[in-house]
């Protein structure tokens, strides 16, 4: 019966408030799934029941005299102020408490800035909005870009369990190593944030932060950026797979191999076609977040691209533009973010889509020779 | 502490208010002067609560349904750089314009000239800091921390006038700073030493020093953001050798003494009301003095807590977070002297000392929070999330904001020399407190869960407290509209006010008639 009653309700919430089926009143922080998290939460726990204690006895006082030394009740005012002996001991207690709560503290700092040799290595940076992880031991590096789609954001179908928190690819790392993260950002600042590794770093450009985890449990973890970073601050989830060694081991070779291949297709031939159709993916990928998947931008901070002159004249140009960027704007040089590949590809793409129609396509070759001349 | 006030000098004024518009351009008169900036400051405190109201119904639900998310971080922003520099900053310079004189029998400000122009100024740079909502580009949208480089390089055309806005407001802001530190410091009845003084007057002495010491940093780092947008610079632009660390610095340098500025004169404040309602005297008037002193010296010290996740080596953490904890001494030790006023005390519950009550319980809250973001290794986890957003609020909502609607229904009678209405008053209070509750104490819990601060739209595990504090910022919102009508109702009449309607109230503004006359204390009171 209670379950019935329970499922009707989650059903009638869910129809109701598609969100509220979903949403669990969380009270606290969680302990998290790392070393360092645990002791951040222990750590949290105690100065919070610190706190509740002082709480108890200053508002106890409180609320004791307001109910008991009211005028209404026919209170009459004593006259004492001044007690030095008073006065010395709610400095010092507060101050002994304050000791102790600083010593834990101190510990858990230092453990967290352990620099000691790392197993893994990998390479944070912060993009508009995006990150990519760059394997640096293996040569190998991606994208990771939201993957909830503009239909759920703005309430055209039901959202899905993990609004917000997906991604196309996720940053793979092994259970029980040591990982090294190092944190930079290629445009403003972004901050790093997977709470149950109890994990928080801002990634700078013009810097290199470092930070590191290590996780024990398999599982599928996730946080989001917590810098203000633009308009699309919302948009860029972290997450992060955590694998046993001999999974993650063959994830590599996996990422290594497609690496290669990737590299290969700059030498192939390219057909319009096929130009377009990679070229459509990273345009959504890549630059939809500004000048949006139709092509219309946001003007004026975000330049249409639909029938603008950039995309419809000089090839040169819109090629100049898409590589090296727009100095003083937030437009990027995307040359050392893709390959040639989706260089050329997604300049034919903007060239011939949405009714651009040049014809005109540029192959990954002649990227590559471009990206040379400079 | 009594006075003799020469209510006889009054008589011999013919010069009254000049009449009509230029009353109010060209006046020199404290009150004048004070009111306006009152209401100039609540006319803001609505514009910055409306698009407070824009977040939240935004945040109502997951998902966008009333604004873009470009559109909100401009709402974010504006909120936060309005009540900061529109609200709660001229409220305290309209508290301290009206009071000062009339607490330390002083027949008007020291620098009046001055005083009508960085009022006149206020109007101006707000005038130039809203209109950058419609220019194209839209508004400053990189928050009121307005970290480099995204106000700079990624910045909207429009930053350059928020930068003049500022520049602006802090010219106006030293200018009424040094006013009060001359007035206090020159002016003040024979007798009256400095220790003295009335508790509003020492806070207000301390935070213009604050002013004074931290404005000039703020348009400093305004500056350099200009030169680095229009003139080719690169102090914050890493591609150009500069730091964007160096930034968050001085803005901090600057930002966290003036955070204090928002809550220093609401102690002073809530240290006369206290003891007027409780009938006895404050517990420790000179360890009261003592500990704002102290917290205005810590208040140098502890900027880098805004940055435990920049990367600052061990150190320099360690040092930041005792620095920081340490300020919960004195802050402590005030929240106790309030207690022991209490204590035993005769108390009534008028709405002055309804808003105080709630000062104390609430800013002690907000300490709490406080004192747990300076534990650095916590703050890793709660940094830039609603856990922040709480915090703050705490402090400013029951600290700063209650603090002036304590202090404006305590005066209101020296004002308007009528009473206001005590029932809509306390009906205004505990719609207040009940909404404040409400929208903000589950932020505590949002935080603690993982939302990130900032952003318009959120995952659906946040769902259910967002829902509850919107519907708590909606109701807070709406009972503030209560208040401009008790003012407008107190204003225009009701019961008569004597010159001292608080049978526990102690200074010289009681010592003049209600209203008080247009001008006071023309021969200065002794002070015994
Ligand atoms: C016991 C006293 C206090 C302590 C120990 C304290 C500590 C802190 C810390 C460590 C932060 C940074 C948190 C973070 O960003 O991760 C913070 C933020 C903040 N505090 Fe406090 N605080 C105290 C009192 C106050 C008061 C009195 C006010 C203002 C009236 C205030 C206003 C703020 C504001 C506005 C922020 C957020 C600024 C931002 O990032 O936008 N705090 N506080
Ligand atoms: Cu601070």
């Amino acid at each position: 019966m209670r379950v019935h009653a329970k499922r009707a309700g989650v059903l009638l919430g869910g129809l109701m408030f598609p969100a509220w089926s979903m949403a669990d009143w969380t009270l606290n922080m969680a302990p998290g799934v790392t070393g360092t998290s645990n002791e951040i939460f222990s750590l949290h726990m105690t100065i919070l029941w610190i706190c509740v204690a002082i709480g108890v006895v200053v508002f106890g006082v409180m609320f004791w005299s307001i109910f008991a030394h009211r005028k209404s009740k026919g209170a009459k005012p004593a006259n004492f102020h001044e007690n030095t002996l008073v006065e010395i001991l709610w400095t010092i207690i507060p101050f002994v408490i304050l000791v102790v709560m600083a010593i834990p503290a101190t510990a858990t700092l230092v453990d967290m800035y352990d620099t000691t040799e790392s197993d893994v290595d990998i390479k944070v940076t912060g993009y508009q909005w995006r990150w990519k992880y760059d394997y640096i031991e293996e040569d190998f590096g991606f994208f990771s870009n939201m993957s909830t789609s503009k239909d759920e954001i703005y309430n055209r179908v039901a959202k899905t369990e993990n609004y917000l928190l997906d991604v196309d690819n996720p940053l793979v790392i092994p259970v029980g190593k040591k990982v090294r993260l190092l944190l930079t950002a290629n445009d403003v600042i972004h901050s790093w944030w997977v709470p149950a590794f109890g994990v928080k770093k801002d990634a700078i450009p013009g810097f290199i932060n470092e930070t590191w985890t290590r996780v024990d449990e398999p599982g599928i973890y996730r946080g989001q950026c917590t810098e203000l970073c633009g308009k699309d601050h919302g948009f860029m989830p972290v997450v992060v797979k955590a694998v046993p060694q001999e999974e993650y081991d063959q994830w590599v070779a996996d990422q290594r191999a497609a690496a290669e291949r990737e590299r290969e297709l700059t030498s192939k031939d390219w057909s319009m076609a096929e130009l377009m159709e990679r070229g459509e993916k990273a345009y959504a990928s890549a630059c939809a977040a500004c000048h949006q998947a139709d092509g219309s931008g946001a003007p004026p901070a975000f330049p249409a691209l639909k029938g603008s002159q950039i995309a419809t004249e000089d090839m040169q140009a819109h090629l100049n533009v898409v590589v090296n960027g727009v100095p003083g704007t937030s437009m990027q040089a995307f040359g050392d973010q893709l390959s040639e590949v989706d260089l050329a590809a997604v300049i034919t793409y903007e060239r011939n889509a949405w009714g651009n129609n040049t014809g005109e396509m540029i192959t990954p070759k002649e990227v590559f020779e471009y990206k040379n001349q400079e | 502490m009594s006075a003799v006030a020469d209510t006889h000098a009054q008589d011999h004024h013919h010069h009254g208010p000049a009449k009509g518009f230029s009353r109010w351009l060209l006046t020199t008169n404290h009150k004048d002067i004070g009111s306006m900036y009152l209401i100039f400051s609540f006319a803001m405190f609505l514009l910055g609560g409306s698009m407070a109201m824009v977040i939240r119904a935004e945040l109502f639900q997951p998902g966008l349904q009333i604004v873009e998310p470009e559109f909100f971080n401009q709402m974010t922003t504006m909120h936060g750089l309005i009540m900061v520099f529109g609200a709660v900053m001229p409220a305290f310079v309209g508290l301290a314009n009206w009071m000062l004189p009339l607490m330390i029998g002083a027949p008007d400000m020291a620098l009046p000239r001055m005083n009508n122009w960085s009022f006149w100024l206020l109007p101006c740079a707000f005038l130039i800091l809203v209109s950058t909502l419609f220019m194209s580009g839209g508004a400053p949208n990189f928050g009121w921390t307005f970290y480099a480089p995204l106000s700079t390089t990624y910045g909207p055309p429009s930053t350059t006038f928020f930068i003049f806005a500022v520049h602006i407001m802090g010219v106006s802001s030293i200018m009424g700073a040094i006013n009060v530190i001359a007035t206090i410091l020159n002016m003040r009845a024979p007798g009256m030493t400095l220790m003295k003084m009335p508790l509003f007057v020492w806070t207000w002495l301390i935070t213009a020093f604050l002013l004074i010491a931290v404005m000039p940093v703020l348009a400093g780092v305004v500056t350099m953001m200009l030169m680095d947008i229009n003139f080719g610079t690169s102090f914050f632009d890493a591609s150009g050798g500069g730091d964007p660390v160096l930034f968050q610095h001085v803005f901090w340098f600057f930002g966290h003494p003036e955070v204090y500025i928002m809550i220093l004169p609401a102690f002073g404040a809530v240290s006369h009301i206290i003891p007027a309602f409780s009938r006895k005297p404050l517990f420790g008037y000179a360890s009261m003095v003592y500990a704002v002193g102290a917290i205005a010296l810590l208040s140098f010290v502890v900027w880098a807590h805004h940055m435990f996740t920049v990367g600052i080596p061990i150190a320099g953490q360690l040092f930041f977070m005792y620095a920081t904890m340490l300020i919960a001494v004195p802050t402590g030790v005030k929240v106790f002297n309030w207690v022991a006023t209490m204590f035993r005390g005769s108390l009534t519950f008028e709405a002055p000392m309804l808003f105080s009550v709630a000062f104390v319980i609430l800013f002690t809250i907000g300490g709490f929070s406080g004192l747990m973001l300076a534990i650095a290794p916590a703050d890793f986890q709660y940094h830039d999330t609603y856990f922040v957003v709480a915090h703050f609020h705490y402090v400013l909502v029951p600290g700063a904001i209650f603090g002036i609607f304590a202090s404006a229904y305590y005066w209101l009678p020296k004002w308007t020399g009528h009473m206001y209405d005590e029932t809509l008053a306390k009906t205004h209070f505990w719609l207040s407190f009940v909404g404040m509750n409400l929208a903000f104490f589950p932020m505590h819990f949002l935080g603690l869960a993982g939302m990130p601060r900032r952003i318009p739209d959120y995952a659906l595990q946040f769902a259910d407290f967002n829902m509850v504090s919107s519907v708590g910022a909606f109701m807070f919102g709406a009972s503030q509209l209560l208040f401009l009508l008790i003012v407008v109702k107190c204003v225009k009449g009701g019961e008569k006010a004597s010159a001292k309607p608080w049978d526990g109230a102690e200074g010289l503004e009681w010592t003049v008639p209600s209203p008080a006359p247009y001008h006071t204390f023309s021969t200065p009171p002794v002070v015994k």
